[in-house]
C-alpha cells in the first residue's frame, strides 16, 4: 500500500503526458522508446528467416598486390561459394566513383579487402572454413604525403593572400595532425538478404536505404522494383553505416541469390573494426598573417586527407573539410587548398563531422598559438575576428542574422567564468581551454539540389503517417519528424505514425547524414503537413477520407531562391545554414605519467530551434564524448596497413570513467528556412572538444599539435619548453 | 540442464561451454541481450546472475546451473527506471540499453554519482556521453541524492 502511494506521488511529480500543441520544443515520448528499454526492439541479429544461412567474407591479408590463386582449404560440400565471377551486374560498390569492387578480381589495394564469400547453415562450420590464397605482394603506400594518386583536389580563393601577408605584422605557421577514428557503434554492421520473386530484399542496420538500393541495382543488374531495402532498428551509425552497408548488403545478396535462401551476415567486432571505414587521418598546415593588434589579414590552409584505398566519400569529406578549414573567422584574404589521396589502408569514409573535426582541430589549436604569440588573451583574440552577421565566409557566403558565433563564445565564457578561472588555475596542474567552431547543415554546395529529396505524408483517420527514408539511428528521427508534422497539421503528436524506412514503401528522402534530417527533411515534411491541412479545409480526417478517399502529399526539396553556389569555383553559399558552437574544457595533467584527465566540458551550441530539447542535449553530450575520445584516447594502430588493435580491449573509447560531466547548453537563433527555425545538430558537437582540450593542455605549457594526445605524446611534448616551439613556428 | 531464468525453472539443452549469451539468444529466444564485442569490454550482453551484473559473452552455459539468471525480458520492479531511460534520454540507439538498465538496476539505491560512474564503467554507450543515463538513474532515486549527484557542475570540480 505504501509503495503504491509513493508511486502515485512520484508520478504526479513527473510531467504528465503532453497532449497539447505546440509539440515542438516539448520533451514528448520517444516513438520507439518503450521497445528499446524492454529489449523488444528488433535489431538485425535478432531476426531469422526460415532456411536462413550464415555468410562470411574471405578477405586479403596483404595491403597491396595481386591474387595468384584462390582455393578453399575445406570440403566445399554443403557450402555456397561466391567470387567475382558470380556477380550478375557490375562488380562495383556504386557511390561517387565506381572504382571499388564488391569482390576483388586480381588487384588487392588494402588489407581486409573482400575476395570471396561463403555461406553455410552452421556458423561453427563457417568459422572453421579456410582458404589458401597465393599473392604477388607489392610494397604498400601508407604515407599520404607519398601518395602518387589524388582522388580529389580543390581550392578556395578569397581576396588576395599575398597582399594579406604584406599587410601582416606577424606570420604564424603550424602543422597539425589527426589520426583515424573508429565509429564504434555498439551494434556491428549486419544485413540479411532474402531472395524474393526474382529479386532481392535486404534488411539491415543502415543509415541510407536508397544508397544500398542503388548499389544493389548496379551490382545485381536488377531494375528498381526488384530490389527492396528495409532498415531494421539500428544500434548506432555515426557515419559508419552511411556507405559501408552497400558493401555488406551486396555480399549477402550475392550469396542469397546463389543459394536461393536467405543469408545473414553480421560482423563480429574484430571484422567490423578491421574492415570497415574510419575517419580520415589529416595533415593540416596553416600560415596566417595577423596585425599586432590581433586582426587576421591572411589565412592560408593546406588540407591533406588520407582517403585510403578507394574513393568512397572522400571528395565530399574533403569539400566539407576545406570549407570549414578557416574556422568561424572573418578574413578578407583566404586561400584553402585541399587534397584527398589514395593509400593502401582500408578506405576511410563518413564519420560524424565529415572532415570538419579534423580541420577545426587544426584551426583552433592554431588560433591559440597566434593569440599566445601576440600576447592577446584567447577570448579577446577570437572576439576581434569572429564571424558576425553580414560577414562573409571563405567561400564568400554572406551570413544572416542567425550567425551566432560571437554569442556562443560570450555565453561559454560567461558560464564558465573563463577569464577569471583561467587566471586562477595558472601554475596548478589544471588547464582551461576553449574552441569556437561551426558546422554547415545539409549537403555541401549544390548537393541538396542534386539529391532532390522527397517526403510523403499520408492522411490517416486520426492524424497522418510519415513516409520518409530517413532512418532512426538513435538521434530520434521518428519522434522529431512527428513533432514537426503534428504542429504543422494541428493534430496531437500521438496521432502521427512513422512508417518503416523501407524502399518498397517510402520515397527517396536522401541519406540520413550531414545534419540534414531535421533541417532539410523536417522542412519538406512541414510543407507537406501545411498543404494537407489546407486540403482538409477544416474537415475531419475521417470525413475527408470517406468523401474523397486516400490523401497522400509528396513534396520535394526546394532550394531557397537566395542560395547560390558554384562547384567549379567553390564560391557562394556552401550551406543553407550553420550551427555555431563554443566548447570550454578543463583538464588535469599528471606530469609524471602524461595522463590528461578531462574534468569538465561545457558546450554551448546554437541549433536554431531545439525540436526536442532532450534529444538535442543528447546529441551535444554524445558528440562531445566522442570528441573527447578523438582528442585523448582513440588510436587506430596500423601494422602493414591493417588495424592491429581491432578490439574494444585495446581501442579505447570513452567509458563512464573517461567522460567528465558535460554541461550542454542550447542556444536558439532560428534559420528562416528550417522547420520552426531548426538547423542541424548531429555533427557540430564533435567539432569542438579536441581543440578545447588541446588548448587546455597548452594552457599548462604543453604544446600538442597531433591527436590523440596520448600520454606518450604529452610526455614528449612536455620535455620541450613551449616558447621554443612557438619561436620555431 | 534445468536453469532458473527470469523467475522460472526451465529445461534448456545446450553444450556446456556455449556462451550464455548465445544460449539466451538462440536456445531461449531472448534477443534482448545484445552482443557488442564478444570479449567482455562493452557490457551490451549484461545479464544478472544471482543479482550481480555479468557479461554473458564470458559465461559458459555450464556455470549457470545453480544461479538465477535475469535478462531484460525478465527484469521486474524496474519499470520506473526503464521509463526514465526513455524520458531522460538514457536510451538513444538502444543497443546498449538492456545491458545498461540491468547494470543500473543492480546498483545500490543509495549510490552517489561517483558510485554510479564506477558501477557502469563496464557498460559502453557510444550515443549519450552517459549524461542521459545518469539523469535517468537519478530521476528514480530520492530527491536528496538528486541534489548531491547533479552532474554538469559538480561542486568537487570547483576546488
Amino acid at each position: 500500500m505504501r509503495s503504491r502511494l509513493r508511486k502515485g506521488a512520484s508520478r504526479s511529480r513527473r510531467s504528465p503526458p503532453i497532449a497539447r500543441a505546440p509539440f515542438v520544443g516539448k520533451k514528448v515520448v520517444r516513438k520507439e522508446g518503450l521497445a528499446k528499454v524492454t529489449g523488444q526492439a528488433k535489431y538485425i541479429d535478432d531476426l531469422a528467416f526460415p532456411g536462413m544461412l550464415h555468410g562470411a567474407t574471405i578477405r586479403s591479408t596483404i595491403a597491396r598486390g595481386e591474387i595468384r590463386s584462390l582455393r578453399p582449404a575445406f570440403d566445399p560440400a554443403g557450402f555456397t561459394l561466391v567470387d567475382f565471377r558470380d556477380i550478375p551486374g557490375q562488380n562495383v560498390v556504386a557511390l561517387i566513383e565506381e572504382d571499388q569492387p564488391c569482390l576483388a578480381e586480381r588487384e588487392i589495394r588494402h588489407a581486409a579487402e573482400p575476395i570471396a564469400l561463403i555461406a553455410h547453415p552452421d556458423r561453427e562450420k563457417l568459422l572453421a572454413a579456410r582458404f589458401d590464397i597465393e599473392y604477388q605482394e607489392s610494397e604498400p603506400i601508407l604515407d599520404p604525403t607519398a601518395s602518387p594518386r589524388i582522388f580529389k583536389a580543390l581550392s578556395i580563393e578569397k581576396g588576395d593572400v599575398a597582399r594579406g601577408f604584406a599587410d601582416a605584422d606577424v606570420v604564424v605557421e603550424g602543422e597539425y595532425r589527426t589520426g583515424h577514428q573508429e565509429q564504434l557503434y555498439i551494434e556491428c554492421n549486419g544485413v540479411i538478404a532474402v531472395p524474393e520473386d526474382g529479386g532481392i530484399t535486404v534488411y539491415g542496420s543502415l543509415q541510407c536505404p536508397y544508397y544500398v538500393h542503388r548499389a544493389l541495382k548496379v551490382l545485381l543488374g536488377l531494375p528498381d522494383e526488384k530490389v527492396r531495402v528495409v532498415q531494421t532498428e539500428t544500434g548506432g551509425g555515426f557515419g559508419g553505416k552511411e556507405e559501408y552497408p552497400s558493401m555488406i548488403a551486396g555480399h549477402a545478396a550475392l550469396l542469397a541469390l546463389k543459394a536461393r535462401r536467405p543469408v545473414k551476415i553480421v560482423y563480429d567486432r574484430a571484422e567490423d573494426m578491421w574492415a570497415t571505414t574510419k575517419r580520415h587521418p589529416s595533415i593540416v598546415r596553416h600560415r596566417t598573417g595577423v596585425t599586432r593588434d590581433g586582426r587576421l589579414t591572411a589565412i592560408e590552409v593546406d588540407v591533406l586527407f588520407d582517403g585510403g584505398a578507394y574513393v568512397t566519400l572522400s571528395p565530399v569529406v574533403l569539400s566539407r573539410g576545406a570549407i570549414h578549414a578557416t574556422g568561424p573567422y572573418r578574413c578578407v584574404n583566404v586561400q584553402v587548398r585541399g587534397r584527398t589521396v589514395m593509400t593502401n589502408s582500408p578506405p576511410n569514409g563518413a564519420f560524424r563531422g565529415f572532415g570538419a573535426p579534423q580541420v577545426q582541430f587544426a584551426a583552433e589549436a592554431h588560433m591559440d598559438r597566434i593569440a599566445e604569440k601576440l600576447g592577446i588573451p584567447p577570448v579577446r583574440f577570437r572576439e576581434i575576428n569572429v564571424l558576425r552577421p553580414g560577414d562573409t565566409t571563405a567561400t564568400g557566403q554572406k551570413l544572416g542574422r542567425d550567425c551566432s558565433a560571437a554569442e556562443v563564445l560570450r555565453e561559454a565564457v560567461r558560464r564558465t567564468d573563463f577569464v577569471r578561472r583561467r587566471r586562477r588555475l595558472a601554475g596548478t596542474d589544471r588547464g582551461l581551454g576553449l574552441s569556437l567552431f561551426f558546422h554547415g547543415s545539409g549537403f555541401t554546395g549544390g548537393g541538396e539540389l542534386k539529391l532532390a529529396s522527397k517526403a510523403t505524408l499520408e492522411l490517416t483517420e486520426l492524424g497522418a503517417r510519415i513516409l520518409v527514408a530517413s532512418t532512426e539511428i538513435g538521434q530520434g528521427t521518428r519522434t522529431m519528424h512527428a513533432q514537426i508534422v503534428a504542429d504543422a497539421l494541428g493534430v496531437p503528436y500521438d496521432c502521427i505514425d512513422v512508417a518503416d524506412a523501407d524502399t518498397g514503401r517510402v520515397p527517396d528522402t536522401g541519406p540520413t547524414v550531414a545534419s540534414r534530417t531535421c533541417m532539410i527533411v523536417g522542412k519538406i515534411l512541414e510543407d507537406c503537413a501545411k498543404e494537407m491541412k489546407s486540403k482538409l479545409g477544416g474537415q475531419t480526417h475521417a470525413g475527408y477520407l470517406a468523401r474523397h478517399g486516400p490523401l497522400r502529399i509528396t513534396k520535394q526539396y526546394e532550394k531557397p531562391a537566395e542560395l547560390v553556389w558554384s562547384d567549379e569555383t567553390y564560391r557562394g553559399d556552401a550551406y543553407g545554414a550553420y550551427a555555431w558552437g563554443c566548447d570550454v574544457a578543463e583538464v588535469e595533467l599528471d606530469r609524471d605519467t602524461g595522463d590528461v584527465r578531462p574534468i569538465r566540458l561545457t558546450a554551448v551550441i546554437d541549433v536554431g530551434k531545439a525540436i526536442h530539447p532532450t534529444f538535442v542535449a543528447g546529441q551535444i553530450e554524445g558528440g562531445t564524448a566522442q570528441g573527447i575520445g578523438f582528442a585523448l584516447l582513440e588510436q587506430v594502430r596500423l601494422k602493414n596497413g591493417a588495424m592491429a588493435n581491432a578490439q574494444m580491449t585495446n581501442y579505447a573509447a570513452p567509458t563512464t570513467l573517461d567522460t567528465p560531466p558535460i554541461d550542454a547548453v542550447i542556444l536558439e537563433r532560428p534559420y528562416k528556412h528550417g522547420p520552426q527555425g531548426a538547423k542541424g545538430v548531429g555533427e557540430i558537437p564533435i567539432d569542438g572538444p579536441a581543440p578545447a582540450i588541446v588548448n587546455a593542455i597548452r594552457h599548462l605549457g604543453v604544446d600538442i599539435r597531433e591527436i590523440p594526445a596520448t600520454p606518450e605524446k604529452i610526455l614528449e611534448a612536455d620535455r620541450r619548453p613551449i616558447e621554443k616551439k612557438a619561436a620555431r613556428a | 540442464m534445468k536453469i532458473h531464468l527470469n523467475g522460472e525453472r526451465i529445461e534448456v539443452t545446450a553444450p556446456p561451454m556455449k556462451r550464455l549469451l548465445d544460449v539466451l539468444r538462440e536456445d531461449c529466444g531472448l534477443t534482448g541481450t545484445k552482443e557488442g564485442c564478444g570479449e567482455g569490454e562493452c557490457g551490451a550482453c549484461t545479464v544478472l546472475l544471482d543479482g550481480e551484473p555479468v557479461n554473458s559473452c564470458l559465461v559458459p552455459f555450464a556455470q549457470v546451473r545453480r544461479a538465477r539468471v535475469v535478462t531484460i525480458e525478465g527484469l521486474t520492479g524496474a519499470r520506473r527506471l526503464q521509463e526514465a531511460f526513455v524520458t531522460e534520454g538514457g536510451a538513444q540507439c538502444g543497443i546498449c540499453t538492456p545491458g545498461m538498465i540491468l547494470a543500473a538496476a543492480a546498483l545500490p539505491k543509495s549510490a552517489t554519482l561517483e558510485e554510479i560512474r564506477v558501477g557502469l564503467a563496464g557498460n559502453l554507450c557510444r550515443c549519450t556521453g552517459y549524461e542521459g543515463i545518469y539523469r535517468a538513474i537519478r530521476k528514480v532515486r530520492s530527491p536528496k541524492s538528486n541534489v548531491r549527484s547533479r552532474t554538469g557542475r559538480t561542486s568537487k570540480a570547483k576546488k
